[in-house]
């Protein structure tokens, strides 16, 4: 195996291992549990960042399993994203577990928290260099599990273990779409390598209906992971989990996860005009929903899980109309920004004493550095230039500006236009957030700085929220277009005829990305509305700074804050007709299936009995007569056959 | 070689005989002796194994002698790729319940007027008959051991046979307080599913003029007019279908396995239903392919049933060890569809789905029985907060309800996973449709593992787990339960662990099928 192939193996394998191992370790012992976690992880993002600069691709596979019909493999498929993601995912797994150290001082069940966050991962690097599709499969669900396990760690908050089981839920309902998708490429492409599903879309073996039926269920599990509507009500239920578990999972990674999967296999999606429109369609109601579900919060962690939603509907929408490149780099600057937000807002909940900004209000005194690194993170968010957001979100909105010859252009219109709303939308709530929190007169407990182990990760993610889009502006040195995340995958130029529409898309898109190529006009009406955003936020706050700013809502207010009642959605058409079903097939099984057996046993004793008495109704001297008689019969047969 | 072969069945039956006719604990440490050498023995059996020619059967390694000259009956044994999986599941099993019997003996009930049958006995009691359970479960290991290596269809039957009364014994004596209902409804129901048996035997055996199934499997139903065949199939799939138990012959396991006592329960549900799934396998699908192909639909149709039924009613299940037994339909429905494509991929995710599935519930079998043995209670409604009490405890009974929820990388992933797919493969309408529905069912099971876990393992401890004792684990249960722990993380990692040893036979067994 080649150094590069190395380092691929070792990104999952080692938190992987550690995870197993930890889960080992008695809860007494912190230290051990601690050195493991962090070790493991450092080792991931050493290897990750190892193979970012050794900037050559991996392709390695072995078969894990002969199934008849077909096999699984096992392997890895590092391309330059791939690499960039998993350095993003090993920065924000070291730094959340050097942060929970310290955050979960005193909490007797440290050691096993600290296993499943190595666990989570090694789930999410597989997802990331897997080469096979039932093998990012594997990824995929462990990821959900640990969330689920993370999610419930918390056994003070009556909420946590209901909030828990719902995030596994609603994104397994998801993936029952996700397991047919693959099942419908594996079956027709006779493989499950990522390689070779991509090579038989190309070749035609994979039909069109096929590859488009396969896509639209893949993006089920996708809008599961992704949390896109209308699967996307677990996530900020899902905050009922420890703080530094938000930032890694429900804002970092895994919920990048779906939006990756859905770049890994590009190709295929460029090539369904009708995938892509319903990923749009998805984007565009998800990304205001989630903005508007997020100005009414009065819980700072709700605030930033509904931020959370419509951010990575920007990256779907990205992906909607053709800019795979402008996705990746959005989920990059969110990575960092989003994790840092987290973070900070754990330092300010540890401070405050409770998550609601109701009782919060003037801490920037106590806590200079959480105030000053969280509002580079909120900064970001708005799309502030020359803040990482800005430049990201710019990406995706001139993507939609300029679309492609591949998908219809009524989604690029609504993908636009969502996306400018949500521009403005996003300005008032971060403001709001900013001002509420730490600003104002104090209307809780004051702020005090938190332990070196959690603000020092707080400063390390603010220098890539601030200078990560600046990136955008450089010259690739490997490759020729501008844009550090700007690349030519290798695996579209040498499966693609040039005469398909993914060829064309793929030029299209590899030229046109990047800092300086962003549309002057579009960039101006965008930053003209976060002003006209930040500006609302601020002068309804000014009027009276210890009211809540959301009032101005009015009785949308509490629509929003209830985020559009989805969940009494969910719950009517879905969590009760199942139930009432499982009801009725439970009376069924009992009381027909099982009753017709109980029936018949009942039946053949009764019939037994009365068989029994007809036999039983014969006078006593009768029966000794045919007994005699019988004897005397014998006795004759007897003589008689002997003489 | 063959004399491993032997050995395997010998050494429980004496073993069984020892156990009853010593002393109380002499008796006991002799039984775990037996069946830790019929492990040993069964292992060792992978070891120098021959290719075995080139039939649709292909035994590492057989024994083959006259039985009953007159009839034609021989005694023919023989182990290969698909039946040494479960022989060493079987003989693990009975392992870990041995030893685990070492520990704990079930008190057994008692039936006296006026006292409440579900009380304990007094301690002597229950001390003095630990050695005829021991003996019990290794003579059921012998009846198991006999239907996975049997060549013979009457053989084959005959070991079917000697399962039932030993099983009758172990839930009737040591069961809950219902185990006389429960262990009658057992017999009863599984006698039927017998006689059907033997006239499914009597008429393949009667036509074809053969018993041997290694001789029927390769003719592949050459010589059986397709009636006979079909009537055949029906009647061994009938059969099987009780004992896997396929939805709606099924309402005899939860009595059995809820009343059963904890080690009745794992050799029930991690072996015992199997011979149900293999010998619809190797027996009806084998002797009489061409009747499976007929009656497929309807075999899928019913599977795909039984795991939305399980799950439903697993939805709404209020005990803890019903649910469990509700979950075994669903699964046993996941490894029955898989039968049902009649394809390559459907047979090695049902063979591996077998063993996972014995590795997952036999664990939380195991799991609810200590817990039941502590709490004194099994209603979900009376339990919860275990993980703040006995925190061991219920970490491994989240490992083995996350496991048995099919998670991707634990065991049971790869058998509901490629039973999708292999129903897919199989392509039509129908079977499209049984694709979706056994994936919605996937779902289910998650649905309803995950209420388990919420009900019992979090939350504030209720009164019963609060007073539970002892709260950590005993040596014995880490000794018995590792195993099935390691070897579910093991073979969902490396699912070739049992793939690997299956591929061939199943592709010899294909193409006849398919012929």
């Amino acid at each position: 195996m080649s150094l590069p192939t190395v380092l691929a193996v070792l990104l999952p394998a080692v938190p992987g291992a550690a995870g197993l191992a930890g889960l080992l370790v008695r809860p007494p012992a912190r230290r051990a549990a601690a050195a493991l976690g962090v070790t493991a992880t450092a080792v991931a993002l050493a290897a990750a960042a190892a193979l970012v600069t050794v900037r050559q691709d991996v392709v390695a596979s072995t078969t894990l399993a002969d199934l008849g019909d077909v096999s699984v493999h096992v392997g890895v498929r590092v391309d330059p994203v791939a690499a960039v993601v998993a350095v993003a995912v090993g920065v924000v797994a070291l730094l959340v577990q050097v942060y929970s150290v310290a955050y979960l001082r005193g909490d007797d069940r440290y050691a096993p928290y600290a296993a499943q966050v190595s666990l989570f991962c090694a789930a999410m690097l597989t997802v990331v260099v897997a080469s096979d599709l039932v093998q990012l499969l594997v990824g995929w669900e462990v990821m959900g599990i640990c969330s689920y396990l993370l999610i419930g760690h918390d056994r003070t908050l009556p909420e946590a273990p209901a909030a828990a089981v719902k995030a596994f839920l609603v994104t397994r309902v998801g993936d029952v779409g996700f397991w047919l998708g693959v099942v419908l490429l594996g079956t027709g492409a006779g493989s499950f390598r990522i390689d070779d599903v991509i090579r038989a879309a190309a070749s035609g073996e994979l039909s069109h209906a096929r590859v488009t039926a396969a896509c639209l269920l893949l993006l089920a599990g996708v809008a599961g992971k992704s949390a896109q509507f209308p699967l996307h009500t677990w996530l900020p239920d899902a905050m009922a989990g420890p703080t530094p578990i938000s930032a890694l999972i429900h804002a970092a990674t895994m919920v990048a996860a779906g939006i990756y999967v859905v770049a890994r296999l590009y190709p295929l999606f460029l090539s369904s005009p009708a995938a892509l429109t319903v990923l749009g369609l998805m984007a565009a109601v998800t990304m205001l929903l989630g903005a508007l579900a997020a100005t009414a919060q009065d819980d700072i962690k709700r605030v930033l899980a509904w931020s959370t939603v419509s951010q990575l509907a920007y990256m779907a929408g990205a992906l909607a109309v053709g800019s795979d490149q402008a996705a990746i780099f959005h989920l990059l600057t969110h990575a960092a920004f989003k994790a840092l937000l987290f973070l900070a807002a754990g330092s300010v909940i540890h401070a405050a004493g409770t998550n609601l900004m109701s009782r919060m209000g003037g801490l920037r005194r106590g806590m200079p550095v959480t105030f000053w690194t969280m509002t580079i993170g909120l900064a970001a968010l708005a799309g502030v230039p020359p803040f990482a957001g800005f430049w990201s979100k710019e990406s995706v909105l001139d993507a939609a500006a300029r679309g492609t010859p591949s998908s219809p252009a009524p989604v690029h219109v609504l993908v636009l236009v969502a996306g400018l709303a949500t521009v403005a939308v996003t300005a008032w709530y971060v403001t709001r957030l900013w001002l509420r929190t730490f600003f104002g007169a104090r209307r809780g407990a004051a702020g005090h700085e938190p332990a070196r182990a959690m603000w020092v990760p707080l400063v390390l993610l603010a220098v890539p929220a601030v200078g990560l889009g600046v990136l955008s502006l450089l010259r690739n040195p490997a490759r020729t277009e501008f844009g550090w995340f700007a690349y030519t995958p290798r695996h579209y130029a040498e499966y693609l005829p040039d005469n398909t529409i993914l060829a064309t898309a793929t030029r299209h898109g590899g030229a046109s990305f990047g800092g300086p190529d962003l549309d002057p006009l579009i960039v101006a009406i965008s930053l003209v509305l976060t002003a006209a955003g930040v500006l609302g936020a601020y002068l309804v706050w000014r009027r009276d700074t210890a009211a809540e700013p959301a009032r101005v809502l009015g009785r949308a207010g509490g629509l929003f804050a209830a985020g559009f009642r989805l969940d009494d959605v969910q719950r009517a058409l879905v969590v009760r007709p199942v139930q009432a079903l499982a009801t009725a097939v439970w009376l069924g099984d009992a009381r027909v299936v099982d009753g017709a057996v109980t029936d018949t046993a009942r039946g053949t004793r009764r019939l037994g009995r009365g068989l029994a008495r007809l036999h039983t109704g014969l006078p006593g001297y009768l029966t000794a007569v045919l007994a005699g008689a019988v004897l005397l019969g014998l006795v004759a047969v007897l003589v008689g056959g002997v003489r | 070689m063959t004399v491993l072969l032997v050995a395997t069945l010998a050494v429980p039956a004496v073993g069984a005989l020892a156990a009853a006719l010593l002393p109380d604990r002499t008796g006991r440490v002799v039984g775990t002796v037996a069946a830790a050498l019929a492990f040993l023995a069964s292992v060792a059996l992978a070891f120098g194994r021959a290719s075995g020619g080139h039939g649709a059967i292909r035994p590492w390694h057989q024994l083959d002698l006259p039985w009953v000259p007159s009839l034609d009956l021989r005694f023919h044994l023989g182990v290969d790729g698909i039946s040494w999986p479960l022989v060493v599941l079987t003989t693990l099993l009975t392992l870990l319940c041995c030893g685990y019997t070492m520990w704990r003996v079930p008190v057994p009930g008692v039936d006296r007027p006026g006292v409440d049958p579900g009380a304990p006995a007094e301690e002597a009691v229950s001390g003095a008959r630990g050695r005829y359970l021991v003996a019990l479960l290794l003579v059921i290991e012998v009846g198991i051991l006999g239907v996975f290596e049997s060549l013979d269809l009457v053989l084959f039957f005959v070991f079917f046979e000697v399962v039932l009364l030993p099983m009758y014994a172990v839930i009737a004596v040591w069961g809950g307080a219902r185990r006389r209902a429960a262990a009658t409804k057992f017999v009863l129901y599984t006698l039927f599913g017998s006689v059907l048996l033997l006239a499914g035997v009597f008429v393949v055996v009667a036509q074809a003029g053969t018993a041997d199934l290694v001789t029927l499997t390769q003719r592949g139903g050459a010589g059986l007019g397709h009636g006979t065949q079909v009537l055949a199939f029906a009647l061994l799939a009938l059969a099987f279908a009780v004992k896997s138990p396929l939805w709606p012959l099924h309402t005899w396991l939860p009595d059995a396995h809820t009343e059963a006592p904890t080690v009745g329960s794992v050799v029930l549900a991690g072996v015992l239903l199997k011979m149900g799934t293999y010998g619809l396998l190797r027996v009806a699908v084998g002797a009489a392919p061409a009747g499976a192909r007929t009656l497929a639909p309807v075999l899928g149709i019913l599977a795909t049933a039984a795991i939305l039924v399980g799950a439903l009613v697993c939805l709404r299940q209020t005990e803890l060890k019903r649910l469990i037994a509700y979950s075994s339909v669903g699964h046993m429905g996941f490894v029955l569809l898989g039968i049902a494509t009649l394809t390559a991929t459907g047979f090695q995710a049902a063979l591996v789905g077998n063993v996972a599935h014995g590795l997952l519930t036999g664990l939380l079998f195991f799991l609810a029985g200590a817990l039941k043995d502590r709490t004194h209670t099994g209603e979900l409604s009376a339990l919860g907060g275990l993980r703040e009490i006995a925190p061991g405890l219920a970490g491994l009974l989240g490992f083995a309800a996350i496991g048995s929820l099919g998670l991707p990388g634990l065991a049971g992933f790869w058998g509901e996973f490629f039973t999708v797919y292999a129903a897919v493969r199989h392509g039509g309408p129908l079977w499209m449709v049984l694709a979706v529905l056994a994936a919605v069912g996937g779902a289910l099971a998650a649905a309803y593992f995950l209420r388990l876990l919420r009900r019992v393992t979090h939350g504030p401890a209720a009164r019963a787990v609060a007073d539970l004792r002892p709260p950590g684990l005993a040596g014995v249960e880490v000794a018995a339960w590792s195993p099935l722990v390691l070897l579910a993380l093991a073979v969902g990692l490396v699912p070739s662990l049992v793939l690997a040893l299956t591929a061939a036979p199943v592709h010899a067994l294909v193409t006849v099928v398919t012929r």
